[in-house]
């Protein structure tokens, strides 16, 4: 299968001698044509240099990034048919917002007519028809925003790169811009690569995610997948929240302290290892009949649910997350004993 | 490094070189590179109509530093040498002084008005800093001449009975330095002052300190960068003027920048006028190596 | 400083030192330019407004010759001083530090920190071996002279607004298809237009004003504005030389506005 996007043992190291960092370690990527692929990681992860040298701003210090197949690792950036929005937009506040729009084009030596035929319906594709003649600094940061993507859009690029372009605006119109991101790709069939370190806007938006830490790809799969089978506990972390208990596995069975007995998969690696557990999969029950006897500790209402803080047998602390009930008669009281259990197919073995 | 790396490198350190490289070259034929050659005349014999011989002598270095020695024989020109040398270097010292003493609650007073005046006085400060010094000589030799406006004035009020002789006196020369030379004191310290936090003020006088005891031992050190560029600013011009003691100091009250001049004009000694200009300029690469290293010292002291 | 403290902005003596300064800075401007208007030649007592001085000293040919020389000068010089300028402070700014840099700054200011008197006798040593080993005695001596010692004052406005300027905007225009060419022609050079004016007013202002080096290289009959005014001053200063000045000095105030106004626009 040849992939849109893919790079291959890249590594990038800023600076040399006691100054290096390295930025990139040895990431392999393939990402399919027309897909919405997001690059999800902390603060300084490397997502952002991934991305800089699949747009060829950044030369690998080894390794490849190769479009369609074919190595364009040293290709200049203004060669590649990879268009950009960038995290600070980077407007020109010389042009006006059609002329920002039209410079791709204008570059490239397209005729004028044509130039201006794709503006306008750039510009209507993202909504900004009326604003055409104005100048980046009289728009809205959101007006902004989309005029950044329509920028990137109008020379129709192969693959469309996102450096967490959504991170300026405020929550209601991250949200419409989200949907908005969604069904351009969609209509358009373009490819993105999207940089985000908010989990939710990645599990919400994406066909598949890769995971990064330190400059290593951790996982690479889509949302669910990544969701519900982290492969270790910095992804089982740092998407969603997670319950961590110690347990020694044998058999597609884990045994956590206490002596109870939870199902696994049969082909998890036996031995000590971490078991993970979404707050939402945990049942809180009578005590007894296998489930494992807990503490009630605080419970902390959210409005659509509470998440109720459990002690174990082994003081191990773990949240459970419970559908709040009109007349709130279901809340536990703190101290009582209970039992906990977790629902089929949730119990999920790290293995580190 | 890879190998597109480096090469990314090495293309930057190029183009870095390949920019530059205009301005360098002009800089290089004609400023930086004829000093070279100044250097080198300097060494020369003087030629009987200006010019020089290709000749090697030490004479010109020694008409300017020996002479200092009395016992030398030609200690008569030696003391119109001294005369001169000290002159401007008092002279200079005095205006770098005095520039500091006034410029300095100019500097403070600008800074710590509202933004709105403060950016219209600091334009005033510009303006005269921008504006043709020889034209500001005129201007201050039109105040102080015999027959000029200050003169007129106080004969005119009856507080003097002969006009005040100031020009073409070292006082006239100092006082016209003073003049020009003012706006490159205030500036840096401007620069300095606008940097300060007044809370620490308040925080001194908090602690009972007197205003003379603030302004020593809290405002002075804290501004004390803009007080070495300000001085250095000064100074250096200063030294080396020519247009100012031309005017206002007549052919008595000559400066080294005059003294220099000389030679070339009547008095015919190339050589000594280069190991002048030498001269001159190791002074002020001196003075300048003293502020980059106080400047840096006071840096690291935070 | 919104929040003025009380005692720092009333130590006192400094608001007075201050206000006498000012007075002290512009009466002697001021009076020259009053001055330039007297009908009387001379310049303590006034006698009557007039405008005579100016078309007198206008009539005067050799003033018209010099007017032109340095006009043609600061022209060319300043223009050619802020293209290097500009070259070099495109070479030099929002790059990592490489080897050598700063032995570029150090040429570059060299003008500002050498003494005008020694800059000027190296000129005069050199030119002159030139003149002899050439013969020539044009204008080109001093076109060179002066546009070296502008470069600095081209340099420095030019640097400022370029360090000013996201260096996102060109990686932008290389992301949508732009030669480094394009990328400068399009989006750099555009933003970097009012420093480079700004450049170019300074150092024309600093190429019309300079003596000392004029002074030194000129050939017979190669005087500017500056040094022609300089050799008429004998004990007094005439009157139509003060015109002139007067007229310089609102060229000056002129051209430092307009700097004002381009730099300003930045924040
Ligand atoms: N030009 C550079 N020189 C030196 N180090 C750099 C450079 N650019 C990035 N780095 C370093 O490389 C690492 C990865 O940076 P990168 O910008 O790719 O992170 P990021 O995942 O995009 O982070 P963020 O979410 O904060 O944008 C960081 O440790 C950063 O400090
Ligand atoms: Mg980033």
């Amino acid at each position: 299968m040849v992939y849109a996007i893919e790079a291959r043992s890249t590594r990038k190291v800023y600076g040399s001698g006691s100054f290096a960092v390295t930025a990139l370690d040895n990431v392999s990527i393939a990402i399919r044509k027309g897909e919405f692929f997001t690059l999800l990681g902390p603060s300084g992860c490397g997502k952002t240099t991934l991305l800089r040298m699949i747009a060829g701003f950044e030369t690998p210090t080894s390794g490849q990034i190769l479009l369609n197949g074919q190595d364009i690792s040293t290709q200049p950036p203004n060669q590649r048919p990879i268009n950009t929005v960038f995290q600070s937009y980077a407007l020109f506040p010389h042009l006006s917002v059609r002329e920002n729009v039209g410079f791709g084009l204008k570059m490239k030596g397209r005729p004028d007519a044509q130039i201006a035929g794709t503006v306008e319906r750039v510009l209507s594709l993202v909504k900004l028809e009326a604003m055409a003649d104005r100048k980046p600094q009289q728009l809205s940061g959101g007006q902004q925003q989309r005029v950044a993507l329509a920028r990137a859009l109008a020379p129709e690029p192969e693959v469309l790169l996102l450096d967490e372009p959504l991170s300026a605006l405020d929550l209601k119109l991250r949200k419409e811009m989200q949907v908005e991101l969604k069904r351009l790709q969609l209509e358009l069939g373009i490819t993105f690569i999207f940089v985000t370190h908010d989990q939710e806007e990645a599990l919400t938006m994406s066909d598949r995610i890769g995971v990064m830490s330190a400059g290593h790809l951790l996982q690479v799969g889509p949302p669910r997948e990544i969701y519900n089978r982290p492969v270790n506990r910095f992804v089982a972390d740092f998407i969603g929240e997670t319950n961590f208990i110690p347990a020694t596995i044998a058999g597609g069975v884990a045994t956590v302290a206490g002596g109870a007995r939870l199902a696994v998969a049969t082909d998890a690696p036996t031995g000590d290892h971490t078991i993970a557990v979404r707050p939402e999969h945990v049942r809180i029950g009578a005590e007894g009949d296998g489930a494992l006897p807990a503490t009630v500790g605080e419970s902390v209402y959210f409005g659509t649910d509470s998440h109720v803080h459990l002690t174990l047998a082994d003081g191990t602390a773990i949240v459970a997350r419970q559908q709040s009930d009109a007349t709130g008669a279901g809340v536990l009281a703190e101290g009582s004993r209970v039992g906990v259990s977790f629902a089929d197919g949730s119990v999920q073995v790290l293995e580190d | 490094m890879s190998k597109a790396e480096d090469k990314a490198a090495r293309t930057e350190t190029r183009s870095t070189w390949l920019l530059s490289a205009p301005a360098l070259v002009l800089l290089l034929f004609a400023a930086s590179g004829p000093l070279i050659i100044m250097l080198v005349y300097s060494f020369l014999t003087p030629g009987k109509y200006g010019n020089v011989i290709w000749e090697f002598s030490p004479d010109a270095w020694i008409g300017t530093i020996l002479s200092r020695d009395i016992f030398d024989g030609t200690y008569s020109l030696a003391d119109a040498h001294l005369t001169i040398f000290w002159r401007s270097v008092q002279l200079s010292l005095l205006t770098t002084l005095f520039t500091f003493l006034v410029g300095f609650p100019t500097a403070w007073f600008i800074a710590t008005r509202t933004a709105r005046t403060r950016a219209l006085l600091l334009f005033l400060i510009t303006i005269p800093f921008w504006t043709n010094l020889l034209i500001r000589t005129i201007a201050i030799n039109q105040i102080i001449r015999n027959e000029g406006l200050l003169n007129t004035a106080l004969l005119s009020l009856g507080v003097i009975d002969e006009p005040l002789v100031i020009i073409y006196t070292n006082v006239a020369v100092f006082i016209g330095m003073t003049y020009v030379y003012l706006p490159l004191m205030v500036l840096p310290l401007f620069a300095a002052i606008d940097r300060f936090d007044m809370r620490l003020l308040e925080a001194a006088y908090d602690l009972y300190a007197s205003r003379w005891q603030v302004l020593r031992r809290v405002i002075l050190p804290i501004v004390k960068p803009g007080v070495i560029a300000g001085s250095i600013l000064v100074f250096i011009p200063a030294l080396g003027a020519y247009v100012t003691p031309r005017i206002l100091g007549g052919g008595r009250n000559m400066m080294i920048g005059n003294f220099i001049e000389l030679q070339f004009g009547q008095g015919r000694n190339w050589p000594l006028g280069a190991a002048l200009s030498v001269l001159l300029l190791v002074i002020v690469t001196v003075a300048l190596m003293f502020y980059v290293r106080a400047a840096t010292r006071s840096d690291s002291n935070g | 400083m919104a929040e003025k403290s009380f005692s720092a902005s009333r130590i006192p003596g400094f608001a007075t030192t201050a206000i006498l300064v000012f007075c002290a800075l512009y009466l002697p401007i001021v009076m020259l330019v009053l001055y330039s208007f007297n009908s009387g030649d001379s310049v303590a007592v006034w006698e009557g407004f007039s405008l005579k001085w100016y078309p007198l000293a206008w009539s005067n040919e050799q003033v018209r010759d010099v007017t032109l020389r340095s006009l043609t000068i600061a022209l060319v010089a300043s223009v050619v001083a802020t293209t290097v300028a500009t070259m070099a402070a495109l070479g030099t700014t929002r790059r990592k530090k490489t080897k050598g840099q700063t032995l570029i700054y150090l040429m570059i200011n060299q003008p500002l920190m050498v003494p005008e008197i020694v800059t000027a006798v190296a000129l005069l040593i050199f030119f002159a071996a030139i003149k002899v080993a050439t013969g020539y005695q044009g204008l080109g001596y001093l076109i060179a002279a002066h546009s070296a010692f502008c470069i600095p004052f081209a340099y420095l406005p030019i640097r400022a607004r370029l360090e000013g300027m996201d260096k996102t905007l060109e990686v932008a225009a290389a992301d949508l298809y732009a030669s480094n060419w394009q990328a400068f022609r399009y989006v750099t050079l555009p933003l970097l237009l009012p420093g480079i004016v700004a450049g170019m007013m300074l150092a024309f202002v600093t190429s019309l004003d300079d003596v000392v080096i004029t002074l030194f290289v000129k050939s017979a009959g190669q005087d500017t504005l500056p040094t022609y005014m300089l050799a008429q001053i004998r004990r007094s200063v005439p009157p139509d030389v003060n015109a002139i000045s007067a007229l310089l000095l609102l060229l000056t105030v002129i051209m430092l506005t307009l700097f004002f106004l381009l730099t300003r626009k930045r924040d």
